[in-house]
């Protein structure tokens, strides 16, 4: 894991005591509202419905489990005893004080972590792939390079007050993990014919009012050019991008009024300007951070054998494991999606017993997926059944990943003052009602996301289906979308029609799957099935 | 009836405007009739609490109740986590935000 060098730490800490001046100002009424703002937004302290919310950045979702166990920590010291795990691998407080958000901000950076870049109109805490530097299927470690543009992107004079908020996803491998080509930038590690790494990028995707999928903008960039061409494509942006409407100031929206070949052409002549004024870093620096990332020394030759006696057992090995790049290892994913739960929520106690997993079973490192759940990235298959055992005792065992039961959930009215209506409630009715084993062995794979309202946190538009929570007169009220896709196979989701209330809208759910188990073929998923035969069938048993 | 909702600054804690002080108990809220923008600027600028607006309400045999969903959760708090509403006690509390 990327470990901060003296300059690294001295900015965090420098920040952190820039910010305890700037609140002790505020609470001395020397600094309004107004003036503190942006100030408190800029070190990741919003306000919400009920309360003052904490944002802490996950860089890339990687995190070891020292870091882990502040999070628990922090949680039964300055919060209610527990946070909230988001679909954009941080985490958030929900009841923080003011007065006590420098001293969580130090003890943060005590351990290398800190809030920059959760909020405001600058490149925000980079994702990638939870399964990093394990999975089989990677072509070689993304966070590396998330790691140096990270480093590129912090504090970056240039791109401090964008039009608007910037995000970027940096994966490597096939099967898209990271809702890539919904980002702002999405960047794909490649190797080109002549076997040499480079990035894909892609530009202009993103979730929000108006969903887009970002088109392809350059198949390879070289590595000795990758933040040369990052910096160009931000730089048309912060150029061009419309500051005067702040629902049209995303990229996404410039790259499709200018449409993708004219966005890459000004790309392209500002990187040709760029490469004559050298602002790359030098190689030898991402040979440093690499260093890093050379991953734990894993035993060779271990068996691949895993006793599957225990049925629960057996059923979460089934859905919750991954395959490992190196034999007699696994990568294990703690859902946070209990029966009726409140998905990413999860107890200090449990925080820290995750921690404890991760140190003792997976070399210390966990992840957080944008699916608001927790991975265990590198565990020894003869460990697993220890490894489960614990998870399930504290509640943490569930076998749903992927399913209908693992339901992407943004806080909602519950929490969020932006909120149209709730969105954990519905999430916890579905939850109970298609949770069981039975329900998930019989309908599979099926990704449901909601958010509660327009702005999208919780990937509606990415859901095989979305739940977007509306307000209808004052009531809350859902509508329902079929289709989306955040995978290499990336969708939009439609709205089928009318909206629902909140048990209307489970019961709509349960007419759809069983549209889908009437029509599936062989191994069909839902997403599959509703692709082949259309949004049709489902309309009619839903409102015929 | 109108009423004043705003945030603690120092805790963040939602409060209510009583026609005196602030109260995390929306029923203790006085109608400020026309005087809300007023009340606003004064205790905005005395530092007290930040982020206030005005909402409409009613008063009923119960108490006040904010006329739309969104301060009703406010006043009680998350419907899903009854624990830490103002009336962890009350298995009822959360039909009345309903
Ligand atoms: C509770 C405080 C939150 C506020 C005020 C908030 C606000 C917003 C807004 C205004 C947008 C739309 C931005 C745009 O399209 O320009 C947005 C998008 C988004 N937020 Fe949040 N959000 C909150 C919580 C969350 C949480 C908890 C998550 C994860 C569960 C999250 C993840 C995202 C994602 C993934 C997007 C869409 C991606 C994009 O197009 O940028 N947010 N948020
Ligand atoms: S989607 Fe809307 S309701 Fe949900 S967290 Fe985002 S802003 Fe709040």
């Amino acid at each position: 894991m990327y470990k901060y060098d003296e300059y690294d730490q001295q900015m965090v800490d420098t920040r952190v005591e820039e910010f305890r001046d700037q609140v002790r100002r505020r609470l001395s009424g020397e600094l309004t509202e107004d003036q503190f703002k942006p100030l408190r937004l800029q070190n990741g302290l919003y306000l919400q419905l009920h309360a003052y919310m904490l944002r802490v950045a996950v860089p890339y979702g990687t995190l070891n489990s020292t870091q882990m166990k502040l999070l628990g920590d922090i949680a039964d010291k300055y919060d209610r005893g527990y946070g909230h795990f988001t679909t954009r691998q941080n985490i958030q407080y929900n009841w923080i004080k003011l007065e006590d958000t420098p001293d969580i901000l130090a003890e943060l950076a005590k351990v290398e972590m800190h809030a920059i870049q959760t909020s405001g109109n600058c490149i925000r805490n980079i994702s990638s792939d939870q399964f990093a530097g394990a999975a089989a299927d990677e072509i070689i470690d993304p966070r590396p390079y998330a790691e140096l543009l990270r480093q590129w992107s912090s504090f970056h004079p240039e791109f401090l007050v964008l039009p608007r908020k910037f995000k970027i996803a940096v994966i490597a491998s096939e099967k898209d993990r990271a809702a890539m080509r919904l980002h702002d930038i999405g960047i794909k590690m490649v190797r080109n014919d002549a076997g040499e790494i480079g990035a894909q990028f892609y530009a202009g995707g993103g979730m929000g009012r108006t969903p887009m999928i970002a088109p392809l903008i350059r198949d390879f960039v070289p590595l000795n050019q990758l933040i040369t061409f990052a910096e160009a494509c931000l730089r048309v942006y912060n150029r061009y991008g419309r500051r005067d409407n702040k629902y049209k100031a995303r990229i996404k929206i410039l790259v499709h009024e200018l449409g993708r070949d004219e966005y890459v052409r000004q790309v392209e002549e500002e990187f040709a300007h760029l490469l004559t004024q050298p602002i790359e870093p030098p190689l030898a620096e991402l040979e440093r951070i690499k260093a890093h990332f050379t991953g734990p020394d894993f035993e060779q030759g271990l068996s691949d054998e895993l006793d599957l006696r225990d049925p629960d057992f057996r059923l979460w090995v089934g859905r919750n494991t991954t395959a490992h790049k190196v034999p007699g290892y696994v990568i294990a994913t703690v859902s946070l999606k209990p029966v009726g739960g409140i998905p990413g929520d999860a107890s200090a106690d449990q925080i820290r017993l995750m921690a404890q997993l991760g140190r003792d079973y997976s070399f210390d490192e966990l992840r957080v997926t944008h699916a608001q759940n927790i991975v265990l990235p590198h565990v020894r298959k003869a460990d697993l059944y220890t490894v489960w055992k614990a998870l399930d005792e504290a509640g943490l065992g569930t076998a749903n990943l992927d399913t209908l039961g693992d339901i992407i959930a943004c806080p909602g009215l519950d929490y969020c003052s932006l909120a149209n209506a709730r969105s954990i409630p519905v999430a916890q009715k579905i939850s109970e009602r298609f949770g069981s084993a039975e329900k998930q062995a019989e309908i599979g794979e099926l990704k449901l996301k909601i958010s509660g309202c327009i702005n999208a946190c919780g990937h509606h538009h990415a859901g095989h289906i979305g739940i977007l929570g509306v307000d209808k007169k004052g009531l809350e009220n859902y509508q329902l979308l079929f289709g989306g896709s955040e995978g290499a196979d990336t969708s939009l989701a439609k709205i089928i029609g009318p909206g629902f209330t909140e048990d209307g809208v489970v019961d709509a759910i349960e007419k759809a799957t069983q549209v889908y188990l009437a029509n599936k073929q062989g191994e069909e998923r839902f997403l599959d099935t509703y692709r082949r035969i259309g949004m049709d069938p489902f309309k009619e048993a839903i409102y015929g | 009836m109108k009423i004043l909702t705003g945030n603690d600054l120092k805790t963040g804690a939602v409060v209510w405007w009583t026609g005196v002080g602030w109260s995390l108990d929306v029923n203790e809220s006085s109608d400020v009739g026309d005087h809300g923008a007023a009340i606003i600027a004064r205790e905005e600028g005395a530092q007290n609490v930040f982020a206030s607006y005005v909402v409409d309400a009613e008063k009923t045999a119960d108490g006040v109740r904010p006329a739309h969903i969104k301060e009703r959760i406010r006043a009680l708090g998350p419907t899903v986590r009854p624990d830490l509403t103002l009336k962890p006690a009350d298995p009822d509390a959360i039909n009345w935000v309903i």
